[in-house]
């Protein structure tokens, strides 16, 4: 194996660019990722992410650029490459005429399972992935849930390094999502896992690192609690204070820090007051030290952190929206 | 070699656990059938030293089944795994493209050979019930099976790449069925003006599957159709491979 494999990255992508008849599907595509890690690829639709997977999983070639899975080239040692990943595409493709233990047997054949260890690793990934009860039945007649458990466990069965997964929640109901979303985690450590979403809470619970991708290109790739911190606006603070209206507007107006604010009543007499602050501002204490000096009362005084959806929404905002603001 | 088969086992499986493939394996059971009575009702009329074969072969039955099942039989192969997205799983295993044709062709072939099994039935049944062997020589019965499974193998190849070539089954078995007609018709021009010698006849008369079987079942095998077939056999089987292949090109 080469060096890049040694040095622990699991996927090292560089300049990857896909285009179609007609429209760039990615462009100059870079990113890396390490040995074990649970990546999340994160964008509208449309953004390139499946197309990204696509490559990766040497479904398709780029039109250029290069992409290496543990060190080996997915266009020319595309059968290498083949082996060490698991792959489940959009929507979960499954033969619905077969029954689930057959299935998995004969997908476990094709990726040269045999035998023994045939059995043993289908049984395995069957508890793995709850689906015991269902092992007689046909596809078909599953649920959405079983499906994509059945999907998961398809591309866990050859033990492959790197597990991609394309957009495994979608369909799903609330309970099943988790389950996933813990069956997921739970390879983490062991397994590299690549996972395409646009639902962003999954991102922030399951990822070590998330990719935001728009427009076939990266806007940003950090760990999901770096990100929060990207907006360049800075954190929003409330305060319900019962102070007098004009003399609460002035000391507002009065506040360097604050880049806009907004008062409006609340019951019993309070005010609510929304703050705005510089990046890297606090606003807490400047509110209770006023609050204490003016001698107002103060019934709530929070922070909220921005969301990793607000950083979504603020990175891949069309650019039209934001020349309008 | 090893995924090779185990595709091959799929694809067969496919038709006979779906009810399509049975249905397909009646209206062949009842056309052969047909024939059969027509056979039979050919030899009560009047005494005949032709091969029974070959009695067989010219009954209109035998090139319904070989035209329309065709179609049917590989309209599924690509285009249902494209349909349904499975052949994303599949071209994302350690498998070769040329692996997942020869595999989806041979499953085919096997499964249209399986369909003309009881046409052995049905010689059988004639042998068993009439005085004269000399009818029932093995050679012409070899070379009807063979001529059998080098339409077959042609029609199999033609319907394959047909299939590769879209992501809907209809397409694909229309695409086919007029492939095979259109040759089918060629043949016919030529077989009922023989006395036609003009250079296009003559190019007909090499081509045609109706002249091409009229001599498999008569137990002539006759290297010129042993060649046509596989090469055309081999033609269709590479454009499918790159068809297949396509999808990696840059």
């Amino acid at each position: 194996m080469s060096e890049q494999a040694e040095n622990g990255l699991m996927i090292e992508v560089n300049n990857l660019t896909k285009r179609y008849a007609g429209h760039t599907a990615i462009s100059r595509l870079s990113f890396q990722v390490r040995r074990g890690e649970i990546v999340g690829l994160l964008g509208p639709n449309g953004a390139g992410k499946s197309t990204t997977m696509r490559i990766l999983a040497c479904y398709m070639p780029a039109t250029s650029g290069s992409a290496r899975i543990a060190g080996l080239d997915v266009f020319s040692q595309s059968m290498e490459v083949r082996r060490r990943i698991g792959y489940m595409p959009e929507n979960n493709p499954l033969h619905t005429d077969m029954r689930v233990q057959d299935y998995l047997k004969f997908r476990a054949r094709l990726k040269g399972l045999h035998g023994t260890r045939n059995r043993e690793r289908v049984s395995l990934v069957m508890d793995q992935c709850g689906l015991g009860e269902v092992n007689r039945k046909i596809i078909g007649q599953l649920s959405m849930g079983y499906r994509q458990r059945v999907g998961l466990a398809d591309a866990l069965v050859h033990e492959p390094d790197l597990i991609i997964l394309d957009e495994p929640t979608l369909g799903l109901d609330p309970n099943q999502i988790r389950q996933v979303r813990q069956l997921i985690k739970s390879l983490g450590g062991t397994h590299t896992v690549l996972i395409s979403t646009h639902i962003l809470p999954e991102v922030e619970m399951t990822c070590d690192q998330v990719l935001i991708l728009h427009e076939g290109r990266i806007l940003a790739s950090d760990s999901p609690h770096n990100l929060q911190s990207i907006p360049n606006e800075g954190s929003q603070v409330v305060a319900e204070l019962l102070a007098p209206a004009t003399e609460l507007a002035e000391w507002c107006a009065s506040l360097p820090d604050v880049l806009h604010y907004d008062i409006s009543t609340s019951e019993g007499d309070y005010l609510r007051c929304n703050f705005t602050a510089r990046a890297g501002v606090d606003l807490r204490p400047i509110v209770y030290e006023a609050a204490r000096s003016n001698d107002w009362k103060l019934r709530e005084l929070t922070r909220s952190q921005p969301s990793l959806e607000d950083v979504f929404v603020h990175m891949t905002r069309p650019k039209i929206d934001e020349e309008e603001r | 070699m090893r995924a090779f088969l185990t595709l091959v086992r799929r694809e067969l499986a496919i038709y006979f656990i779906s009810p399509s493939g049975y249905v397909l394996i009646s209206a062949v059971l009842f056309l052969v059938g047909i024939s059969f009575v027509q056979l039979v009702d050919g030899l009560m009329a009047e005494p005949t030293d032709i091969p029974i074969t070959e009695g067989f072969y010219t009954t209109w039955y035998f090139w319904l089944v070989m035209l329309l099942a065709s179609p049917l039989i590989t309209m599924r192969s690509f285009a249902q795994e494209k349909a349904s997205g499975t052949f994303e799983t599949l071209m994302t295993t350690p498998i070769s493209d040329l692996q997942v044709v020869l595999s989806k062709f041979a499953g085919a072939l096997l499964f249209f050979c399986a369909l003309w099994l009881p046409l052995g039935g049905i010689i059988l049944i004639v042998r068993h019930y009439t005085d004269d062997q000399s009818v029932f020589h093995p050679g012409t019965l070899a070379g009807t099976y063979l001529g059998i499974l080098m339409l077959g193998a042609f029609f199999m190849s033609l319907g394959t790449f047909t299939s590769s070539l879209t992501r809907s089954q209809i397409v694909a078995s229309i695409t086919s069925l007029a492939m095979g007609m259109l040759l089918f018709l060629m043949s016919y021009r030529s077989f009922v003006s023989p006395l036609d010698n003009d250079g296009f006849m003559e190019i007909l008369r090499h081509v045609s599957i109706i002249d091409h079987m009229h001599d498999f079942v008569r137990g002539i095998i006759d290297t010129r159709h042993l060649v046509f077939y596989l090469s055309t056999t081999f033609l269709f089987l590479f454009l499918t491979f790159k068809v297949v292949e396509s999808r990696r090109w840059k």
